[in-house]
């Protein structure tokens, strides 16, 4: 298949190349940058925010929120002042790892995304806010900052528009929370990543308190595409599989053949992910559970497999599709040790700002860490799901000790044996 | 009744005095630089403690007050914002720093034998440095390779699909 045809398929991976990835005279040649012409010359911005909500894009960094319509919460019109367009590079959802290939292997097709968005809402500035560990992403991201500015599709007078926009790399140093939208506002304006009360959301009093869009790498790649065919066309795309529009990045890590990121459409059955791309799970191993999309999601079972993998199914079903990246546990795994890393890596990653979530985090770890060795208490499983309770949502300032206690809660639902086996024959001392 | 030593004084003079500290001209110019793509100086907070970092290895408290002048804020909050991010360096490290993946992915694929072998060769647990300044050993969440899984970073070097076994070939790539 030509690069032409495959882009109307794969829109998201047809460009990629981890090797060498297009600079701007390949980019521009494979039609790139022909929806940030075609905007600025024929479509209104607020047009451009109509025709992706058409698209029915819903945010692809793990909520699902329709990107168009959190575009139109944006104040618009002369008097609206400094607006800013972030984008949230800051992946690092634990079983997450698509749009460090979107950076690396097509650093313009995001470039051109910041700027067609940055159009749509009337923004000044566009800051890439990455995470300090993907250096390749933000040594390719720099280079093609600097290409479309020499080219002057960014910075003063965009293609004589009299439009001035210009986007930096601002690169993160560490910790999950940035990856929150609120936390990560705080965190570009140079302060600790504790996150922000909503109401106001970002839309409104966003960064340095004026009007700001935080998208995801990936919805925001999907926007040039969307521009260049048409709203049908980025719908049609899931080919009946979803009421959601376009392709979306799935992939698979853990013991399974070919672990990898596989653009498919979206609404795609995990299980023709798993098996049909993924392999199937690596030969002495059976699949135990899945988590769909990250972390934070609950765990879903063998059975679970058929089910389409969009944000509404996998809701009903009791989880998230999150990220959309399956981690596969195998049969060989203890469910409480499991529960046991996924809750260590959230009691670490909390910011400290609430005390459900900085106590009772670590206070989860104890009790997984007593059940693992065999010393738990009778009533440490009672507490366990008190815990998720506490910590639910509702109960916090954020959303990450929530999302702490959906694969805890999953886990005692399924397998709560494995967490009984963990109490100890004779009681422990207190 | 105290029970210290009468005769014992300690004059002022005899303390150890605080290093002069300056940035140098590069750090100060890289400040400026980033300074510049912010409409309010904070911003630069976490871009200007990377760049001192990156000529010193780490973080040193003399160079708190510096950093904070040049950017507008006191030196008490950047104090707070160094304090937060997990790549800021309060201490020195070793000259080379491995972080390695603990999460969901890379647990499944074989964390545990990897830390293992990388302490057992090192010496030394996470959070440490080795005697000969060597290596500096750090967890990190998930690094995004999880495809690659078991995986950690050498400086700014990815490496994926760990053995425990290729750890001490690998660690040799790094003097």
């Amino acid at each position: 298949m030509s690069l032409e045809q495959d882009l109307l398929v794969k829109p998201l991976t047809a460009r990629i190349n981890l090797a060498q990835p297009q600079d701007l005279k390949a980019y521009e040649a494979s039609g790139g940058y022909a929806a940030l012409r075609t905007a600025i010359k024929d479509i209104k911005p607020q047009d451009v925010q109509f025709k992706v909500k058409d698209a029915n894009l819903r945010g692809r960094g793990g909520a699902g929120f329709p990107t168009g319509v959190k575009w139109s919460l944006i104040p618009m019109g002369p008097d609206s002042g400094a607006k800013y367009v972030v984008c949230n590079a800051d992946e690092m959802e634990p079983g997450t790892f698509k749009d460090r290939l979107l950076m690396e292997g097509a650093p313009h097709q995001l470039v051109e995304g910041m700027i067609v968005t940055a159009y749509a809402v009337g923004a000044c500035t566009g800051y890439i806010f990455l995470r300090g560990e993907y250096v390749v992403a933000a040594e390719r991201l720099n280079k093609a900052l600097a290409e479309a500015r020499a080219a002057g599709l960014l910075g003063k007078n965009i293609l004589g528009s009299g439009w001035d926009f210009d986007c930096f790399v601002h690169t993160g140093a560490g910790r999950y929370i940035c990856g929150e939208e609120t936390a990560l506002i705080n965190s570009l304006e140079g302060r600790r990543a504790n996150p922000r009360a909503k109401p106001p959301f970002p839309q409104i009093s966003g960064l340095w308190g004026r009007p700001t869009v935080v998208n995801n790498v990936e919805s925001l790649c999907n926007i040039a595409p969307i521009l260049v065919n048409g709203s049908e066309w980025f719908r049609n795309l899931s080919q009946g599989k979803s009421k959601d529009g376009g392709t979306k990045l799935y992939g698979v890590s853990g013991r399974a053949k070919r672990t990898g990121v596989y653009e498919l459409p979206i609404g795609t059955s995990a299980r023709e992910i798993l098996e049909d791309h993924g392999g199937g799970m690596k030969d002495g191993y059976k699949l135990k559970c899945w988590l769909p999309g990250g972390a934070s999601t609950d765990f879903l079972m063998p059975e679970h497999l058929d089910l389409a993998m969009d944000f509404d199914t996998i809701g009903r079903a009791g989880s998230r599709m999150g990220t959309g990246l399956l981690t596969v546990v195998d049969d060989k795994q203890n469910m409480v040790s499991v529960v046991r890393n996924l809750e260590e890596f959230f009691a670490r990653e909390s910011c400290g700002w609430c005390t459900p979530c900085r106590d009772g985090l670590p206070w989860s770890v104890k009790i997984l860490m007593a059940l693992e060795r065999g010393q738990g208490r009778a009533e440490d499983i009672a507490q366990l799901e008190r815990l998720t309770r506490y910590l639910g949502p509702g109960r916090t300032f954020c959303a990450h000790a929530p999302g702490a206690m959906e694969p805890l809660q999953s886990a005692l639902k399924f397998f709560r044996s494995e967490f009984e086996a963990g109490v100890a024959k004779t009681p422990v001392a207190a | 009744m105290s029970t210290a030593n009468p005769t014992t004084t300690v004059k002022l003079s005899d303390l150890p005095k605080a290093q002069p500290f300056a940035l140098t001209e590069t750090e100060r110019h890289e400040i400026e630089h980033e300074l510049g793509h912010y409409p309010d100086g904070r911003a630069a907070s976490i871009g200007a403690l990377k760049i001192v970092q990156q000529h010193r290895g780490w973080v040193p408290d003399e160079a708190i007050a510096p950093i904070a002048e040049m950017i507008g804020i006191s030196a008490a909050e950047l104090e707070g914002v160094a304090t937060f991010y997990s790549l800021i360096y309060r201490r020195p490290v070793g000259r080379h720093v491995i972080k390695v993946c603990d999460s969901i992915s890379c647990y499944l694929t074989g964390y545990e034998e990897i830390k293992t072998s990388l302490e057992k060769n090192l010496g030394i647990g996470m959070g440490q440095t080795t005697t000969d300044n060597r290596f500096t050993l750090l967890p990190i969440c998930c690094l995004g390779a999880c495809d690659k899984g078991p995986t950690m970073m050498i400086d700014d070097d990815l490496h994926g699909d760990l053995t425990p076994q290729g750890i001490s070939t690998l660690l040799e790539k790094y003097s």
